[in-house]
């Protein structure tokens, strides 16, 4: 995180993108028009769909394999990886081509993949920029690559790919997008997320901005696609709901440039798509958190408002909180998904303002699920720190007994300043300490009180 | 009207004459106020850190206190505060006794504003102050207790005010109580944004409705050496 802090750069880029693309939501949901109501509607369709989960996931499940599709299930990321590798192996495919999916980076596809010889082509224009850049990782969900600019952007292709053009961002995607067309062309598999996962019809819905995703799921003959067990939604009706927000939420666009509906692979009469269609479906954790007080983080819609409303982010960045989610969606679901032992650090990344809970299209209570993932780690004497529960338990014991309290705060009133040590070392570090007033409000009052009030 | 005083325990130590101003207020207003000394903090800074359980016997006591004079309302300068003191009764959920008694405190406890604009109906209490002024949203008392309206109708009464807007202006400024020294760093550059997009707004005065946000853009802004006066909305209100 420090290192985030020290990277002016980024913060500003973040920064621009936090202004730009806030505005942009607040216009078109004033177009709109009843946001709250969108809201509450779009809350209540993902809380109908955590509830009968199972009922959907088995409808969704008949009817994909209905089309033609295989669905796998699995439990964690090892299944989920291994079942990639199976398929890869089975097709002996060496290259593959991948649309932009939060989910195959938390089951770490790529690596895996690549261990085997495989050859997986990030063909999200940010995320292939992530991926050529070797060292990088995306600092945010919906905008992978928003903390580099056009020149790091220029210096990056030109280092890697020969690029010899200008900065000008269609000159670079232009190139970008030779390298891609070729890669589509070759590759033996199409690898994608899943935004929706509609139980119907057994369709899986991708929202793309880019054309890669058609791409994706037109050329390759295999297509395996990866999806959260939560992704589900009953019927095109409802669908058509989250479409609306998400595209609004993420970007503040009325709608995604490209909508891609798969119902199973190729038919007889289509002119394109994959001749096998592969669907893996993944738990990894979202049992826990549907069972747990923390399930409704599970109405997530991947859009990250929240992030692009969070005073926090602005300033760390995506990859300052060193966890697969950022924002404040990463600090309810992190902990919550993966446990607490690795993950409790990243629910101190916020200062409680509740803005997120303002700006979530599918009302998460946010703030609340960081303050019970707060009291969940204190209370628990193996994750929290003793030094820590040592200085709130004594401060626990002044404010909890008047007399402890008032000689307390007596005492403090012998310097002119607080001294500048432990905390109020930290807070000097951008602040001036505050002064120390002769005198407190009680002893006031009580002075008032004897003058007969009024004063 | 009979008003019980929330003093809240940076007011009491740190920032008393925010209190003493408040209970001129009131007192102008035709309120007689009461303070019960026996009145420490409402734990927050305990809650938020994880530490509810900690901060029970705080809250008990501050429950006590607050209901012991038997006051029709009870009336805090902070937003903060008082939305602690509403989510009390949540918090003593297992407690059926604590819980009603957290419940009554709840239900007569009002911010300083809110209370001035809703409950006594005042929006001119008679004050001047010339230049320009730059308000500052707090976020529990805008986002999460829902007071957005009420200093603002106070503020624009003021005679030669001028209030304006800046860059940035419902952002959080940083301070999240135990925030501000457990993330110092990144509550630095909470308040120092914060504070470079009021200064140019070319303001003389920063105002807001609650002492601890307050306290960390005052303490950024001497830290800077501006030339700008950071004062709570009663402060405000309790010039001619």
């Amino acid at each position: 995180m420090k290192r985030s802090l020290a990277d002016s750069f980024m913060r500003a880029s973040i920064a621009d993108a936090q202004d730009l693309i806030s505005r942009k939501r607040e216009d078109c949901y004033a177009e709109l028009g009843h946001f709250e109501k969108w809201c509450e509607q779009a809350a209540d369709i993902r809380s109908h769909v955590l509830d009968y989960l199972d009922y959907y996931l088995e409808q969704f499940t008949n009817n994909a394999e209905k089309a033609g599709a295989s669905v796998h299930f699995a439990k964690d990321d090892g299944e989920a990886v291994e079942l990639a590798r199976t398929i890869f192996l089975q097709k002996k495919a060496r290259k593959g081509v991948k649309s932009k999916s939060m989910v195959t980076e938390e089951i770490g596809l790529n690596e895996a993949l690549e261990t085997m010889g495989v050859e997986i082509l990030e063909t999200d224009l940010g995320e292939y920029l992530l991926q050529l850049d070797g060292k990088d990782k995306p600092s945010h969900i919906v905008i992978p690559a928003l903390h580099k600019n056009r020149r790091h952007i220029r210096e990056l292709l030109a280092e890697k790919k020969a690029y010899t053009g200008d900065e000008t961002p269609e000159t670079m995607t232009r190139f970008v997008r030779r390298i891609l067309r070729e890669a589509f062309l070759s590759a033996d598999v199409g690898v994608t997320g899943c935004n929706f996962a509609v139980a119907e019809t057994g369709t899986i819905a991708l929202m793309t901005n880019e054309g890669n995703g058609r791409f994706v799921t037109g050329i390759p003959k295999t297509m395996v696609t990866f999806m959260g067990m939560e992704r589900v939604v009953p019927s095109f009706e409802e669908l058509d709901i989250l479409f609306s927000m998400l595209a609004r939420s993420a970007v503040g666009a009325r709608t995604s440039i490209y909508m891609s509906l798969i119902t199973g692979p190729r038919a007889a009469t289509d002119l394109d798509g994959p001749e096998e269609l592969h669907i893996v479906v993944i738990d990894n954790g979202r049992s826990r958190v549907l069972a747990s007080p923390f399930r409704d983080v599970l109405r997530c819609i991947r859009c990250g408002a929240c992030m692009l409303e969070c005073p926090a982010y602005r300033h760390v960045g995506g990859q300052g909180y060193g966890v697969l989610y950022p924002g404040p969606l990463g600090a309810a679901l992190v902990p919550s998904l993966a446990g607490y032992d690795e993950h409790k650090d990243v629910t101190k990344i916020c200062s409680l303002c509740g803005a997120c809970n303002d700006v979530c299209p599918v009302k998460i209570p946010l703030y609340e699920f960081i303050l019970e993932h707060r009291r969940i780690i204190a209370e628990d004497g193996k994750l929290s720190s003793r030094i820590e529960d040592a200085v709130f338990s004594q401060y626990g014991r002044v404010i909890g007994n008047p007399a402890c309290y008032a000689s307390a705060t007596r005492m403090a009133r012998l310097g002119k300043y607080l001294p500048r040590v432990g905390p109020l070392k930290e807070w000097a570090k951008a602040r001036a300490i505050p002064k120390i007033p002769k005198e407190r409000f009680r002893d006031w009052f009580a002075r008032h009180s004897r003058e007969g009030g009024q004063s | 009207m009979k008003i019980s005083f929330f003093v809240t325990c940076l007011t009491d130590t740190v920032l008393p004459s925010i209190g003493i101003k408040s209970v001129e207020l009131l007192e102008k207003l035709g309120c007689t106020v009461f303070f019960n000394p026996r009145q420490t903090c409402c734990g927050q800074p305990l809650v938020n850190s994880g530490y509810r359980e900690k901060a029970k016997n705080s809250m008990q006591m501050l429950i006590d206190a607050l209901l012991e004079d038997d006051c029709e309302y009870i009336v805090a300068p902070s937003g903060s505060c008082v939305l602690q003191v509403k989510e009390f009764p949540r918090f003593f959920r297992e407690d059926e006794i604590w819980q009603s008694r957290a419940k009554r405190l709840a239900d007569k406890s009002y911010e300083i504003t809110d209370f001035i604009v809703n409950i006594l109906h005042v929006t001119d209490v008679g004050a001047a102050l010339n230049g320009r002024a730059a308000y500052h949203p707090s976020c529990h008392m805008s986002r999460r207790l829902g007071v957005k309206e009420a200093p603002y109708r106070l503020l624009n009464n003021v005679k030669g005010l001028e209030l304006v807007s800046f860059k940035g202006q419902d952002r959080c400024c940083g301070f999240g109580g135990t925030f501000s020294v457990t993330m110092a760093d990144l509550s630095g550059a909470m308040v120092a944004e914060k504070v470079r997009n009021m200064a140019a707004a070319g303001v003389d005065y920063v105002i807001g409705a609650d002492g601890a946000c307050l306290m960390n853009i005052e303490g950024r802004v001497r830290r800077e050496n501006l030339d700008i006066k950071v004062l709570h909305v009663v402060e405000a209100l309790m010039t001619a």
